[in-house]
């Protein structure tokens, strides 16, 4: 069992050092999430007011299309530099992989959002601190589900053809209860009367979803990595 | 066995599709929706078989990736195209219905929007399977099992949330003289089902066979 957490540490520690010195993925995550908030604020937003539930969506979507961008650039530079071979053929377990790549997607993910939820407050006027820990809780929840089915799609795609396109053909509808989850529980949370009971509702719900989605690509990394 | 089975089969999957309008004709008319409720009969049955495919889909996609079978794949792949034509008859179906009954052709409630997620994802592993180049077999073996386990997730959806749509205890519920043309409807849809299926696999299974032999020979 330590073997395990020591080789998804390892895999976690070298992917935050490469990341660390290019700061390639983080830069171009947060650039196009900042890109992308624009694009909505011109659809969204009517006559200087921002339409209602529009902050909660707009951040949601805009974490979920930079979570695709890095998530390709992750397993691309895997691909380039032919270590993903190298990292398989390592004698461990290839969930201890799993957990590794996943874990740094997740703190990519948190990265990104540190940046982006205050952006959104500001930017859209919504009241996103009122309830920090709940909506802390909500972000961590669906970063977890979101990165679960992200890792595994484009760990599997990394070998594949047209990877570029079909991870977000594929990453989107499975993800699509995650991100329900998440802009529902936002959005509880900016309503003008707070509900409280519902974003944790959708908080639990967000944590079963982490739980089947996890177990699910744990299970199915190893035999779709098996060449 | 199954080659003298399959005409047979055929033949009385056509003689069910052609006497269920008669039957759907006469079953009594429902009292607040009338003439266009009779949808359901096409509508449910479609519905669970998209359902039935979709769990064939993952299964056979379990089999083929954990016991290395190539034949479940084969299953998989039918079941996969199965599951999309039939979700195409439920999508389509759904909302001609929903324009009289709610006044709307669509509408983003948990049921409909979480069958319109699983069509998509079955649309994804078609479309995988074309254009992920060699080796797409496995990937979407795993988009496969995923999409069925979103199945159960959709089912219980109307339960758990509040939506316009009827929900799961409609059928067990329904009044003894509209459950017969049900019940017809569901065993004739089941059976293409099975016919398609089979039919699909078959082809499959030569493709392969032929693929095998090309080999052989540039060897």
């Amino acid at each position: 069992m330590t073997t395990f957490f020591t080789a998804a540490a390892l895999v976690v520690r070298k992917d935050l050092l490469v990341e660390t010195r290019s700061r390639e993925v983080v830069y171009t995550s947060l650039l196009f999430a900042v890109s992308c908030m624009l694009v909505f604020a011109f659809g969204l937003v009517k006559e200087g007011r921002v339409v209602a539930d529009a902050a909660a969506a707009i951040l949601w979507i805009t974490i979920a299309f930079a979570g695709t961008l890095a998530l390709g650039r992750i397993f691309d530079r895997e691909r380039q530099n032919e270590t993903m071979r190298a990292l398989l053929l390592a004698p461990v377990p290839r969930a201890a992989i799993y957990i590794g790549k996943f874990a740094g997607v997740v703190l990519l993910l948190l990265l990104v959002e540190a940046a982006v939820v205050p952006l959104v407050a500001l930017m859209f006027d919504a009241p996103l601190f009122r309830h920090a820990p709940l909506l802390a809780g909500l972000m961590v929840a669906g970063s977890l589900g979101y990165a679960a089915v992200g890792t595994l799609f484009a760990a599997m795609l990394a070998r594949s053809r047209s990877r570029g396109t079909l991870l977000p053909v594929l990453l989107y509808p499975m993800t699509v209860p995650v991100i329900i989850g998440g802009v529902r529980g936002t959005a509880a949370l900016l309503q003008p009367d707070v509900d409280i009971a519902m974003a944790r509702t959708w908080l639990v719900l967000l944590l079963c979803f982490d739980a089947v989605f996890l177990t699910l690509a744990l299970w199915l990394f190893e035999p779709v990595m098996t060449e | 066995m199954t080659k003298r089975l399959f005409p047979v089969a055929v033949l009385l999957c056509i003689g069910m599709f052609a006497y269920a309008p008669f039957l759907i004709i006469n079953a009594p008319y429902e009292s607040t929706m009338g003439l266009v409720q009779k949808i359901f009969y096409f509508h449910v049955s479609t519905a669970i078989t998209m359902f039935v495919s979709a769990f064939v889909c993952g299964i056979a996609s379990a089999i083929f990736l954990f016991g290395r079978r190539p034949g479940a794949d084969r299953v998989a792949v039918a079941a996969a195209e199965l599951t999309v034509l039939f979700g195409l008859i439920v999508l389509a179906s759904g909302p001609l219905w929903a324009r009289k009954a709610w006044g709307v052709w669509w509408q983003w409630d948990a049921r409909l929007t979480s069958t319109l997620v699983m069509w998509l994802v079955f649309q994804a592993y078609l479309l995988l399977r074309r254009f992920g180049g060699p080796g797409s077999e496995k990937l979407s073996a795993a988009v496969a099992v995923f999409g069925a386990a979103l199945v159960p997730f959709v089912y219980w959806s109307v339960n758990m949330w509040r939506t316009v749509h009827p929900t799961t205890n409609v059928v067990p519920s329904l009044d003894p003289s509209m459950r017969g043309p049900f019940l017809w409807c569901l065993v004739a849809f089941l059976l293409l089902y099975v016919l398609m299926l089979s039919a699909r696999t078959a082809l499959e299974n030569r493709r392969a066979r032929l693929d095998a032999l090309y080999l052989a020979l540039e060897d």
